[in-house]
């Protein structure tokens, strides 16, 4: 399989194409104003320093492929390939890069032993194949955009796709549906305790009731004009300090301050001002 | 929209024809539609406000202009002149990017959007329209996901917590309910047989599509809720929760950006509710006057603005999901749901094609079955609740081996010692451990006190 090989395979395949297409102007100008942006963004992808912006490199390149797409006359592929690569594959990119975190880099260090060596392989043999088969495939003669669109559009896609290859679409769609079944598979965790629901919960709480449970959640700390921390209790509609509003580990610690302890420092506070007041008064 | 307008000369047989248009009368028509809808948004925030009032029994905007309509342009016009922010932790292309990508993904959908039959504008006989194309509704789907990218990149563009989350919850919402979404729109194709705006409308004569596809409208009415972010699914938004949402960092002209782009985006979903599954333009009976030319437009207004009501309504009744049912909801329930009637439809339309049962058989046959399936469903014993193992589980030492290790399902790891530690007195509130996370103490406080325990 050398060069000249591959060359003259394709070489009729461009004169065949050449022969049959025809630019409009309006298609030129379309093409010339969006080539160099796609270029752009494409560049965008290899070098932007952050993910989110390469992914937007992506993201601006797939739309306007739509575009040509439709300029070219196959508006279902070119619709279809906004909606499922740019809506939905591209979004669930951007939804793993922000739950990984705005900042976070590629982490360098390779966890399979080998693997890049491996995945150059790999890479070396996928390319051959798909070489093979692009300089082994004959190309029928085009039968152009009319025959092609008889029914419309879409119906002659779904033709081709549920009729000539309905068997490589069920595979692939198989494939697809296996992988994510074993994505599920592989990052489930079984639960260690049973789910306790709200209603359970809820339950739970009233059963409480009779031995003295609350069923509402527990009052908040005091908020007063010189101290609104947690060590300090609410006061109740009576006047008297609610225990309960300061939380629990405080109280078993000791922490309390009680509020009878902030009124003691406030009005500490108070005398001192007023002596201070009457010192300098007396100077 | 060049190469789009150009679309229909294609061979594909589409319903409106568009060969007399002049390229004035494309530009009147793409006009016509950015005025209508940004008209058409200032009344609906007004339309919403005194509504919600009203609902809600209080008078709602009534100082600024009759019935307080210029309430909404006084805002736009306060909105306009505030101080334009640009917070110094975004990432700035993308931050002013974002509103923009929102705005200009919402305009684009009204284009194939019927809004009425073919009439005369200044001599030359138009549909209604501004183009139509064999795909014109997963065009729609297409520009909706497009906006998306607005307020997610907006969340993340900010570098603030909250609008992260927003946007985080953006996502994962539109992933799953758009998927509901053009699963209920999938039967509206299989019973016209075809994806164009125009197609479908003219298919609806006879009965529109919302009664023989009941299911596919609900499906369709709660999806498009959960499309454009309102109650009872506002989670990107939710206030009470995520400040402001996506939208926290913005200010100024800005934030009228994702505002209108919200508004629109209403309009845009209860535009193709009508289209697809209210009859479009035509009137509710056939063959009158009022069934032709510009007639059509007061239907299709008519229309829209109950979706619109409807939308309103939703948000002064419902509350606001929570996050995990909000998800269950959309892919056990709606997804699956949707899934099942796309195989129920296209049986019965594969019937109807293929072979020459009569539609009464096929009716027939079709009660039946529901009939002997809900007969069977009351023969399936009811599913009890799972019963609670009676026997506490063994106790399990972590410490067994020497070293600590975590409990497999159904190993429970003892009280912790610190939970029984009581204050004198005030014993009672932690009388459940089951019950006691609700209360205002802090479960995690418990492993400061590993070394002070004894205190208490």
């Amino acid at each position: 399989m050398t060069v000249s090989t591959t060359v003259g395979a394709l070489v009729p395949l461009a004169s065949s194409l050449a022969d049959t297409g025809h630019t409009s102007t309006g298609e030129a100008v379309l093409f010339w104003v969006l080539a160099p942006v796609m270029v752009i963004a494409a560049l965008g992808l290899l070098f932007a320093r952050k993910a989110v912006h390469a992914a937007m490199g992506v993201v601006v390149v797939m739309i306007s492929l739509a575009v040509l797409y439709v300029a070219q006359e196959a508006p279902f592929l070119g619709v279809v390939q906004v909606i499922v690569y740019t809506g939905a594959v591209m979004m669930l990119f951007l939804f793993v890069l922000m739950l990984v975190g705005v900042d976070a880099s590629d982490s360098l260090v390779e966890t399979l032993a080998g693997q890049r060596w491996i995945g150059l392989l790999l890479g070396a043999g996928l390319a051959s194949v798909l070489i093979g088969v692009v300089v082994t495939a004959t190309y029928s003669k085009p039968v152009g955009l009319a025959a092609a669109n008889v029914d419309g559009n879409p119906q002659d896609v779904a033709k081709v796709i549920f009729g000539q290859h309905v068997f490589a679409l069920e595979v692939v769609g198989t494939l697809l549906i296996t992988a994510a079944v074993g994505a599920l598979v592989l990052t489930h965790r079984p639960r260690l305790s049973r789910l306790i629901g709200q209603k359970e919960k809820a339950d739970a709480r009233v059963a409480t009731l009779a031995e003295g449970g609350i069923i509402t959640p527990l009052p908040a700390p005091g908020v007063y004009a010189r101290s609104n921390a947690m060590d300090v209790p609410a006061l109740g509609p009576d006047g008297s300090p609610l225990e309960q509003s300061v939380p629990r580990v405080l109280r078993i610690r000791g922490q309390e301050r009680g509020y009878g302890g902030v009124f003691a420092e406030i009005d500490e506070e108070t005398r001192h001002q007023i002596e201070g007041d009457h010192t300098e008064e007396q100077s | 929209m060049s190469p789009m307008t150009a679309l229909p000369m294609a061979a594909a047989p589409v319903g409106a024809d568009f060969s007399n248009d002049t390229w004035w009368i494309v530009l009147i028509k793409a006009v016509a539609i950015i005025v209508f809808l940004l008209v058409s948004v200032l009344f609906a925030i007004w339309f919403e406000r005194k509504v919600v009032a009203r609902m809600q029994v209080r008078p709602g905007p009534n100082v600024h202009g009759p019935f307080g309509l210029l309430q909404s342009l006084a805002d736009a016009m306060k909105l306009l002149l505030k101080e334009d922010m640009i917070v110094r932790a975004a990432d700035k292309v993308i931050y002013l990017v974002a509103p923009m990508i929102s705005v200009f993904a919402s305009l684009l959908v009204f284009a194939v959007i019927p809004v009425g039959p073919e009439v005369s504008i200044f001599g030359i006989v138009t549909p209604l329209q501004l183009t139509d194309f064999p795909v014109a509704v997963l065009y729609i789907l297409a520009a909706a996901s497009v906006g998306v990218y607005g307020i997610v990149l907006g969340g993340w563009a900010s570098g603030s917590t909250y609008p992260l989350l927003g946007s985080v919850r953006s996502t994962a919402q539109v992933i799953s309910y758009e998927l509901a979404m053009g699963m209920s729109l999938v039967s509206v194709f299989i019973m016209t047989g075809s994806m164009s705006t125009r197609q479908i409308v003219d298919a609806q004569v006879p009965i529109w599509w919302a009664l023989p596809l009941l299911p596919a409208f609900a499906i369709y009415l709660v999806s498009m809720a959960g499309e454009v972010n309102r109650l009872p699914f506002d989670l990107p938004e939710a206030e009470g929760e995520l400040v402001g949402g996506y939208m926290t960092e913005y200010s100024s002209m800005k934030f009228a950006w994702f505002f209108l782009a919200e508004y629109i985006n209403m309009l845009n979903v209860s535009a193709v509710a009508t289209t697809l599954f209210f009859g479009g333009y035509h009137a509710p009976w056939r063959g009158d006057f009022l069934n032709t030319g510009w007639w059509g437009v007061g239907w299709f207004g008519l229309k829209l603005w109950f979706f619109m009501f409807l939308f309103v309504w939703v948000r002064g009744t419902l509350l606001r999901f929570r996050y995990d049912q909000f998800m269950r909801f959309g892919w056990k329930v709606l997804i699956p749901f949707a899934l099942v009637w796309i195989v129920a439809v296209s049986v019965v339309q594969g019937l109807r094609r293929f072979t020459d049962v009569s539609w009464q058989t096929l009716l027939f046959v079709l009660a039946g079955v529901m009939v002997v399936g809900a007969v069977v469903s009351f023969l399936i014993p009811e599913k009890k609740p799972p019963a609670r193992d009676e026997a506490p589980p063994e106790p399990f030492d972590a410490f067994a081996d020497g070293y600590p290790v975590p409990p497999l399902p159904g190993q429970v790891l003892p009280p912790s010692p610190r939970r029984s530690l009581t204050v004198e007195g005030t014993a009672v509130a932690v009388a459940n451990p089951e019950t006691d996370e609700s209360t205002a103490e802090d479960p995690a406080a418990d492993e400061t006190t590993a070394e002070e325990g004894d205190r208490g």
